[in-house]
């Protein structure tokens, strides 16, 4: 079997000593995490390593010895060869290196249940000495050539494996199979921080080597706001209950208002906001990665959701852009109406060639006049206060610029009420005329639906029953066109509406759900974010071991968005293409943009 | 250990294979195509600009020179870096598994590192590609939940190319049993099925 020592690149060069780490089980490596140094004193260091290990929770032992001969440290391989002595363990690696030399050379003791030593040897040179004997010469050699390349050294950049998190994601809890051997040795340096603390400086009794051994790195920047983050939580708790406690004031809850709140998409934006600030407010760190990143993303959402909703602000209360936008709204809405307005009196004529029925002709476009001049009238009176509307709106923008958006979309929508009235009144009276004309066409063919068994049944009719439903039928379906065409035109216009509510609404979930961190965590610092590994062949000499370097394999981009997307309340859009066309074909409201979170209203 | 064969593709162009053995239980394969041509670059480019000249000539308007010149651009790096790859290879590291990396023109290199508890099976595939029979090299990787199921299929030097075809070889039956000598892996990696591999003069 082959052994894998995954070593440190930070303890390449380090001074002779004990090799700390963790054997693997099942996939016969191990993994290197520090090196103690001479002069130690093994009680001490056994005290040392079991410490760790009560800290850690990893399987931390002593593996073995390393020597690095400096001048005037000649006795120094004898005696690291006697500590495996001191030392009980099954194994133990002897690792050596020459200074100015790239390989490693690597002998392993095993001990087996007698108790001897047995001793395999891994150098070409030894190999050669040994080759005396006639008979036993070719299989020795052979033996030897088995055993002699079965040593991988796997060097790993040790801070970088330890901030790193493979994915995709394993939970805890459902673990089938135990981790795989990668997972592991990255599990085993994550959690292995403790071990990490001894540097250089320090002035206790065991002297380490690993990636933190120059002296701790931390940035005050990130100190600052840890210590600065606790009191801000427990004010943002603070607000929040107060917030919450307002909401459920009981006046909030009669039923108009409540309707009211959950169609508005600026009440519901708000309400998903409150969740995540609750969210980030908890004052307990978070408990594992996919919570941290999750965190993490709400917080620089909200906080780049703000920055541009500030920016909009600056840009709309200067030089006076409110004044403008209201002086354009009131005569936009009344070139909307003039439109509106000929389209009828088109309809009314003869549109496109059609000839429609007169006097329902009349009767439909008499009414959606008056409604349009209900509509002005209403505008009109609104005019004045317009102005102030939107300036008080513009403050939301403080809030975020999804606020903004959402504002403006509830905004359209109430100025376009109109149209959402035509399009249900046609609607309507097409669904109407639709079923009605269906059922009759049944009678018509001498069938009945039956509404027990939900199938279509023969029936046979009486004289007069098949008369007036002959007739019945004639009417509607010579008064067809008219309705027809009306309800066609109002449902593009409704569709128009929808479309521009629904690209505002597209892009308030784009802010709400993208995960700005992890995708910046991806550009700057992309071994955190791990799909895999990449080995490259560091030295290949016949007769010294193989050296591989582990490099972190990063995560595409795609991969991080879809992974640490924050769940959203809309889900988009409800029905696919043919049902919508479907619903459109028989009259059926259809409301695409339909929030996740409502109940059937 | 190097052989430097000549070999072509399905569709006829020229790829070769590099051995190199790292150690006993350590090989890596390269395969690599053939470089980008400089005569189809130059009837490309030729081809592109003149056809802009004409359009220049009839419309008159200048925007067609530049968008031709940045369309010739944009288009050649798009080539280089996404869609003509350099060589592939296979580096295959005993008991901890094998990595597939793919290069391209332009110098990005994907690399997929795949361990050795996940692999079930290296074996030769057989595929129907229009008229022909191609055999590709694939690697079958475990289900986690079932031990004896197969996962997913992760064809190797998939965008080179399929497979080699060796040229000038009579026709050549393999016996059941036979392992080709280019996979000539420890047994501890698995067992090569090699399925009806007749290597056939085009």
């Amino acid at each position: 079997m082959v052994l894998k020592i995954f070593f440190p690149q930070c303890c390449n060069r380090a001074d002779s000593g004990l090799l700390v780490g963790r054997w693997i089980s099942g996939h016969d490596s191990a993994v290197v995490l520090a090196v103690i140094h001479y002069p130690f004193i093994p009680g001490q260091v056994k005290q040392y390593v079991q410490q760790m290990q009560a800290q850690s929770g990893v399987e931390l032992s002593v593996l073995g010895s390393w020597s690095l001969p400096k001048e005037g440290q000649e006795g120094m391989e004898s005696f690291l060869r006697d500590l495996s002595t001191i030392f009980p363990q099954q194994r133990w690696l002897q690792i050596r290196r020459q200074m100015g030399k790239t390989g490693f050379t690597c002998e392993v003791l095993n001990r087996d249940q007698n108790g001897i030593a047995a001793q395999r040897t891994v150098k070409k040179e030894k190999k050669e000495e040994e080759e005396d004997g006639d008979g036993d010469a070719e299989e020795k050699e052979e033996e030897e050539e088995e055993e002699e390349e079965k040593v991988i050294f796997v060097h790993y950049e040790q801070r970088k494996v330890m901030l790193s998190q493979l994915h995709p994601i394993e939970s805890g809890d459902a673990k089938t199979d135990p981790p795989s051997e990668l997972r592991q040795v990255f599990q085993t340096v994550a959690l292995s921080q403790p071990l990490f603390f001894l540097d250089k400086y320090d002035d206790g009794p065991l002297k380490s080597t690993h990636w933190q051994s120059e002296g701790r790195e931390a940035s005050i920047i990130v100190e600052l706001l840890k210590q600065a983050s606790v009191p801000l939580c427990l004010l943002l708790s603070w607000l929040l209950s107060v917030w919450t406690w307002i909401c459920s004031v009981r006046i909030f809850n009669f039923y108009p208002l409540r309707f009211l709140s959950t169609k508005l998409s600026t009440c519901v934006q708000l309400s998903y906001r409150t969740e995540h600030m609750k969210t980030l407010s908890s004052p307990k760190p978070a408990a594992s990665h996919t919570q941290f990143m999750r965190k993490a993303n709400m917080l620089v959402s909200v906080l780049v959701d703000v920055a541009l909703g500030v920016l909009l602000m600056l840009w709309l209360y200067r030089d006076d852009h409110i004044t403008m936008l209201a002086n354009t709204l009131v005569p936009a809405a009344d070139h909307v109406a003039k439109e509106l307005d000929q389209l009828l009196q088109w309809l009314m004529g003869a549109p496109a060639g059609l000839k429609m029925n007169r006097a329902l002709d009349q009767v439909l476009g008499r009414f959606f006049l008056y409604h349009i001049h209900l509509w002005i009238s209403y505008i009109h009176l609104m005019s004045p206060f317009i102005e102030g509307i939107l300036w008080y709106g513009g403050l939301s923008a403080c809030l975020g610029l999804s606020f903004a958006l959402s504002l403006l979309s509830d905004m359209v929508a109430l100025f376009t009420f109109h149209i959402y009235c035509f399009y249900v009144y046609g609607a309507r009276l097409y669904c109407l005329k639709i079923y009605g004309l269906s059922s009759l066409w049944r009678l018509f063919r001498g069938k009945k639906w039956n509404v027990l068994r939900q199938r279509v049944d023969s029936c046979s009719y009486d004289l007069d029953q098949l008369f007036i439903g002959t007739l019945l039928f004639t009417i509607l379906l010579f008064l067809l066109p008219t309705t027809a065409l009306y309800y066609l035109v109002f449902t593009l216009l409704r569709l128009v509406v929808v479309l521009f509510q629904g690209v505002l609404h597209l892009s308030v979930d784009f802010i709400n759900s993208f995960p700005l961190f992890a995708v910046g965590l991806r550009i700057c610092r992309s071994y955190r974010l791990a799909e895999g590994v990449k080995f490259r062949v560091l030295c290949d000499e016949p007769g010294v071991a193989l050296h591989l370097l582990m490099e972190i394999n990063p995560l595409k981009v795609s991969t991080v968005v879809q992974t640490y997307q924050t769940p959203t309340y809309s889900c988009y859009p409800r029905d696919s293409w043919l049902a919508l066309v479907k619903k459109l074909f028989v009259g059926e409201l259809i409301y695409p943009w339909r929030h996740k979170t409502t109940k059937a209203d | 250990m190097m052989e430097d064969e000549t070999f072509t593709d399905i569709s006829g162009k020229t790829i070769s294979l590099d051995c190199q053995s790292h150690s006993s239980f350590c090989r890596e394969f390269t395969v690599s195509s053939p470089k980008v041509s400089i005569g189809k670059v130059m009837v490309y480019t030729c081809s592109v600009w003149l056809l802009a000249y004409a359009a220049f000539f009839i419309t008159q308007n200048t925007a067609v020179l530049s968008s031709a010149i940045l369309i010739t651009l944009v288009g050649m790096m798009f080539h280089i870096h996404f869609v003509k790859v350099d060589h592939e290879s296979l580096l295959v590291i005993g008991s901890l598994g094998i990595q597939v990396s793919s290069s391209y023109a332009s110098g990005r290199e994907i690399t997929t590192f795949i361990e050795m508890s996940k692999i079930k099976d290296i074996v030769i595939n057989e595929a129907i590609y229009m008229h022909q029979i191609i055999y590709y090299l694939c690697v079958l990787l475990k289900d986690p939940s079932e031990p004896n199921a197969v996962s997913s299929v992760v064809p190797l030097f998939q965008v080179s190319q399929r497979l080699w075809v060796e040229e000038e070889v009579e026709v050549c039956r393999l016996r059941p049993g036979v392992i080709p000598s280019v996979l000539n892996f420890p047994a501890h990696l698995g067992r090569v099925r090699a399925r009806k591999t007749t290597t056939k003069q085009p």
